[in-house]
């Protein structure tokens, strides 16, 4: 069974075509990039690989589902904005959401106290959210995305916002959830994706430019450098 | 139980936001007293507190309109919504997330006012729960309300619709104020094609054992929710989609 699999997946705004028949599989326990520079349509196709909005051409199937009901319990959403519930302290951001997945109280009690070590928050649990600093609030969303233990997490640009020990700690916990969940990741850290990424896809103006290993894509832009061949392949350099 | 945690998650958004809180619960008190202390220097009967109550008790659930839609309004605006629409919450479990924990506070707030009254001289009777029971249907429109402003306004908007027009028609067009058909007209025609003076009456009507004058005023309030709680669940239904 794959993660991912869309075929001539499409959403436009108007006349903005925002992503373009797109067709991607990703396989189960991948850690895959969606790279492409601003506006290139990562977002949306998170969005609508996870219901938060309806395609507009094509079709998709995750895990093998393809009603977004079924799928729902399985996936959860780090959004590129920061998503908390502001007035909740942290521990109670984390129960909330074991809540809303179904989860019982022990049960949210015990996976919040492990996320709170895992993510070192245990110092600011009885804080606000709303008065933690923009980098602890990122990681607390992280957090919230994590902790209903889901078997497809979608990555919207996550370390946006986080100064570089918080970054490299991120990635750290990233990397410890290769093999055990499939991770869909956007960054403009190429170096990082590069790193991490079992595989990378390169998206540009709504369309899907090239999909493969970082040294795949580097062998098909014909480049040693692994941000030339992500420049070469978004058609950059000289062109813009 | 997602739609529990959901509930209890909005509760404590509502109770935390002090400001929002103390304005709704102080400032129907504070007309209170000072319609009572007015009341204590003329020799007529202009708010006696028999008649004053009910009004001030649907007047401050006018707020609780105010506490759903900047909740549901601010939601709308952060991602947090991306996070719930993503995850395994239905329709059903917003709506009555939003709802339930409104209801104990509306009640908690009426009982408030019953009590702020009492304490300023109205006379204990037991059809002061009466009085409370029959507001409930108010409760629910007012949160209806509540619930249709956040879904479809920002949280400026929110403010002027629900913190200003609505608390101000709850407080002109109930009777509360002065007597509606003193001004009679086009006024007192609106006034009663609105649930607010119908709420009133009720509840004054429950509180003076009057029990048979409590009912025609009532359906109009229970008819008046159950529409406004049907359009709250279509419009949120239908904007969740987008
Ligand atoms: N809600 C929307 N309404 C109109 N246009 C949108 C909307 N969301 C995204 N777009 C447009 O779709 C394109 C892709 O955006 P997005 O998916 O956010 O890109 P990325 O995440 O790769 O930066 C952009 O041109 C953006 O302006
Ligand atoms: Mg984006």
């Amino acid at each position: 069974m794959k993660a991912i699999e869309t075929r001539k997946l499409s959403k436009s705004y108007g006349d903005i075509c925002a992503v373009k028949e797109l067709d991607l599989v990703v396989n189960e326990g991948e850690l895959f990039a969606l790279l492409g520079v601003n506006g290139a349509g990562k977002t949306t196709t998170i969005k609508m690989l996870s219901g938060l909005t309806e395609p507009t051409g094509g079709e998709f199937s995750v895990l093998g589902r393809s009603k977004m009901e079924d799928i729902k319990p399985l996936i959860n959403v780090s959004p590129q904005e920061t998503a908390i519930a502001p007035n909740l302290t942290v521990r109670e951001n984390l129960e909330f959401i074991c809540g809303i997945y179904g989860f019982d109280r022990a049960e949210s009690k015990a996976r919040a106290a492990a996320m709170l070590r895992e993510f070192s928050m245990e110092e600011v649990a009885r804080q606000k959210a709303k008065t933690l600093s923009g980098g602890w609030q990122r990681r607390l969303s992280i957090a919230m995305a994590l902790i209903s233990e889901p078997k497809l997490l979608f990555l919207d640009e996550p370390t946006l916002g986080l100064d570089v020990i918080a970054r490299r700690e991120l990635w750290h916990i990233i990397e410890g959830l290769k093999g055990r969940v499939t991770v869909i990741l956007t960054t403009h850290y190429l170096e990082e994706a590069e790193a991490l990424s079992d595989r990378l896809a390169v998206m540009a103006k709504g369309r899907l430019i090239a999909v493969g290993t970082a040294s795949e894509l580097m062998a098909k832009a014909g480049c040693d450098k692994f941000e030339d061949a992500f420049v070469a392949l978004c058609g950059g350099g000289a062109a813009v | 139980m997602k739609m529990c945690a959901f509930a209890s998650r909005n509760t404590k958004e509502i109770l935390r936001d002090r400001l929002n809180v103390i304005f709704g619960l102080g400032f129907p008190l504070i007309v209170l007293l000072l319609l009572t202390i007015i009341q204590s220097n003329v020799p007529q009967e202009l708010f006696p507190l028999r008649k004053l109550t009910p009004g001030i008790a649907v007047f401050g659930l006018s707020f609780v309109s105010l506490f759903s839609a900047t909740v549901i309004s601010r939601d709308r605006s952060s991602s947090l919504m991306l996070r719930l629409y993503s995850s395994p919450m239905r329709p059903a479990d917003y709506i009555l997330g939003y709802t339930l924990p409104l209801l104990p506070m509306s009640i908690a707030q009426t009982l408030i006012c019953f009590a702020a009254a009492l304490a300023l001289g109205l006379e204990w009777s037991v059809n002061i729960l009466l009085s409370i029971a029959v507001l409930v249907p108010a409760m629910l429109l007012f949160i209806a309300v509540g619930l249709i402003c956040g879904t479809l306004l920002n949280d400026k908007q929110v403010g002027g619709i629900c913190g200003a027009l609505l608390t101000n028609l709850t407080a002109w067009l109930s009777d509360t104020w002065f007597d509606v058909s003193l001004v009679g007209g086009a006024f007192e025609k609106i006034a009663n094609a609105l649930p607010f003076i119908h709420a009133v009456k009720a509840g004054r009507a429950a509180y003076n054992g009057e029990f048979s004058s409590i009912m025609p005023e009532l359906w109009w309030v229970i008819v008046y929710a159950a529409v406004f709680m049907l359009l709250a669940a279509v419009i949120f239904k239908k904007k969740m989609k987008t």
